[in-house]
């Protein structure tokens, strides 16, 4: 059983349904990324977590321990705001030192294990200072450091990195993925980011709706969502769907390449493909068009800067992908599918 | 040039800051010079007012704290003020608290309600009070004044305090509370040193208002052992049509003094910008 176990959790607001039965179980030292849209009900689940929102219905079991109904603070979690939360009228020192004020440790406890957070994320000579006095990337650690100090047995981080800028950003996700391993506390990370969640998450649960739609390790997420909005909702460009008899055929952007420099020897559907708009990244080039012969069929096809293939906006091509590759969903419901037997391409 | 402008425009800021310090200044200048004016120097409109054309005097003191009763009706302000802070305080800061935080949409209607009676002013309501304060047997003593005073500024107070609490982002109780405090420590140790602020302007509000009100204490107080300043003074030095402007004005500026001291030193504290800092960029 698992550090942290969420049963059929809900969570109405009036006619609101935030989050709608969402099952999860996470493991001692996995850091779980909960990734979803704007709206999808990713804080407020979090906040049931860490019990400062009642839920609807469900059960939360932290450490074997049913704590549905207890307070925050009965609950061995710490959590990292959005908005880092930072006491305003506290020095950092004392930031960091709050949750073990809050325990009634020992002075010297106190100003031992705060050095140790701080040494960790690297601030120790912004002990003295007053959050605001600190930039956007500072505040994020010593808002870390808080959570570090009362070595909870599951952490929750929600958005933490969403102030920073794009450069600052990666850093720090290499950084908190480091500590995070060193320390091996459980982690729960919320984000909205796809790459964010790629490249931190052991696994990955995909949440839309107020509902997980799929929990897996980021490979597995992105080779084989288990519906079209997580097969939509992960990688960029996305992932293509056509409409083909009956059902949605689906197959990553990279994977549909010019028939004559598709992959030796796997076996191969082709499909003619009528290229309106070429777009030059730099590292990739993104080509938009429509597959002929198929309903829905916007599609795109992202090929590396080393693919040498010259194509003209307005022809069509023999564009291929590996029968591997492709992804079969149903039409209504949008659930992956077995692929059917034999059928042509 | 360069060197000069910058100097030129300091002394404009300098000049403008002693204007106004002057400006302020001037009724407490006024009051300590007159305080010891003889009355032929003060009643000559052709004197300078701001010097002494005839030697000073301690006279007027001497009648101030020896003719009257000023320094009892100093110790029944005092009393009156502490006692109606203490009580504005306990009731309007968990109140503010609740309807910010916890009441939802209902909490700002209801603060509005609260404030609408703030603004029912004390000459529409002294007679009925007066009624309430002879049923709890309270006529002629201060306590009157400590039962009525809050009607007046727990309302002001809970709707001022409102504001502060509502500036303070949920978000920081919230980590006190993952913290390891209880809502009751949180709102201790978070919410209310940032609303300092908040509880000082209404000590000093509330506290004002016990000194200066006037109806409700020439109402229900009739003995000059329980008067409290605002109307002990001018009973007493108004003799007739007599005004003895002197001890008045002595009367005045000895209370008002310490009281500006004392809101001068928390000045810091009101300085606003103090929440500055605890969230985002
Ligand atoms: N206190 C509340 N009262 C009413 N509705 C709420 C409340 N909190 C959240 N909601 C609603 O619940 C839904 C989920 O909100 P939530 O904050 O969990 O989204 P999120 O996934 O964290 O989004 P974001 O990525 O924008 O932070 C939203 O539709 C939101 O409007
Ligand atoms: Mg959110």
């Amino acid at each position: 059983m698992g550090v942290v176990e969420l049963r059929g959790l809900r969570k109405e607001f009036g006619e609101v349904k935030a989050v709608n039965g969402v099952d999860l179980s996470i493991q001692k030292g996995e850091l779980v990324v909960i990734l979803g849209p704007s709206g999808c009900g990713k804080t407020t689940l979090m906040r049931m977590v860490a019990g400062l929102e009642l839920p609807t219905d469900g059960e939360v079991l932290i450490g074997d321990r049913n704590v549905t109904a207890l307070p925050p603070r009965a609950r061995d979690i710490a959590m990292v705001f959005q908005s880092y939360a930072l006491y305003p009228h506290m020095t950092v020192f004392d930031n960091i030192a709050f949750p073990l004020k809050a325990r009634k440790a020992p002075k010297e406890e106190m100003a031992q294990k705060v050095e140790w957070a701080a040494g960790i994320l690297g601030i120790q000579r912004l002990l003295a200072r007053k959050p605001r006095q600190l930039s956007g990337g500072e505040r994020q650690r010593v808002a870390l450091a808080r959570a570090l100090v009362k070595e909870p047995a599951v952490m929750l981080l929600d958005e933490p990195l969403s102030n920073l800028d794009a450069k600052l950003r990666v850093s720090a996700r290499d950084e908190l993925q480091q500590f995070q391993r060193n320390l091996g506390i459980t982690t729960i990370f919320v984000t909205h980011d796809q790459i964010e969640a790629m490249g931190l998450g052991d696994r990955i649960a995909v949440m839309n709706a107020g509902k997980v739609r799929q929990v897996g390790d980021p490979q597995e997420i992105y080779d084989d969502p288990a519906d079209t909005f997580v097969a939509t909702f992960l990688g960029s460009p996305p992932m293509n769907l056509l409409e083909r008899n009956g059902h949605l055929l689906g197959f990553r952007p990279e994977s549909f390449l010019p028939l004559e420099v598709a992959r030796g020897d796997r076996e191969k559907v082709t499909f003619p493909f009528h290229l309106g708009r070429v777009e030059n990244l730099g590292s990739d080039r993104l080509l938009y068009g429509t597959v002929e012969g198929a309903e829905r069929n916007r599609t795109i096809s992202k090929l590396p800067s080393t693919v040498e293939v010259s194509v003209e906006a307005g022809e069509t091509y023999d564009f291929a992908v590996c029968r591997a590759d492709l992804r079969y969903f149903d039409k209504e419901s949008g659930l992956r599918k077995e692929p059917p037997p034999r059928e042509g391409g | 040039m360069q060197a000069i402008m910058p100097r030129l425009k300091r002394a404009g800021h300098y000049l403008i800051v002693a204007a106004f310090c002057f400006f302020t200044a001037a009724p407490f200048l006024i009051m300590i010079v007159n305080t010891f004016k003889q009355d032929a120097d003060l009643y000559r409109p052709q004197n300078n007012p701001f010097i002494y054309n005839v030697p000073p005097t301690l006279d007027n003191l001497r009648l101030l704290f020896e003719g009257t009763n000023y320094l009892g009706f100093v110790r029944n302000s005092l009393f009156v003020g502490v006692l109606v802070v203490l009580i504005t305080l306990v009731v309007a800061v968990p109140a503010a608290y609740a309807l910010a935080r916890l009441a939802g949409s209902w909490g700002e209607r209801a603060g509005i309600a609260i404030f609408l009676v703030y603004l029912v002013p004390p000459t529409l309501l002294f007679i009925p009070l007066f009624r309430v304060v002879t049923a709890f047997g309270l006529n002629d003593s201060v306590w009157s004044l400590v039962l009525v005073y809050p009607t007046i500024s727990i309302p002001f107070s809970t709707w001022l305090l409102m504001g502060f609490f509502k500036s303070i982002p949920r978000d920081l109780e919230e980590a006190a509370m993952v913290d390891g405090f209880s809502r009751l420590m949180a709102f201790f140790k978070v919410v209310m040193p940032l609303s300092l602020s908040g509880v000082i302007a209404v000590t000093v509000f509330t506290f004002t208002l016990t000194l200066h009100e006037f109806v409700y204490a020439m109402t229900f107080i009739s003995s000059s052992d329980s008067r409290p300043l605002s109307v002990g003074v001018p009973i007493e030095l108004v003799r007739g049509d007599v005004f003895y402007w002197q001890s008045l004005l002595a009367a005045a500026v000895i209370v008002a003094i310490p009281v500006g001291i004392v809101y001068n030193m928390f000045l810091d504290r009101l300085v606003a910008g103090f929440t500055m800092g605890a969230v985002k960029g």
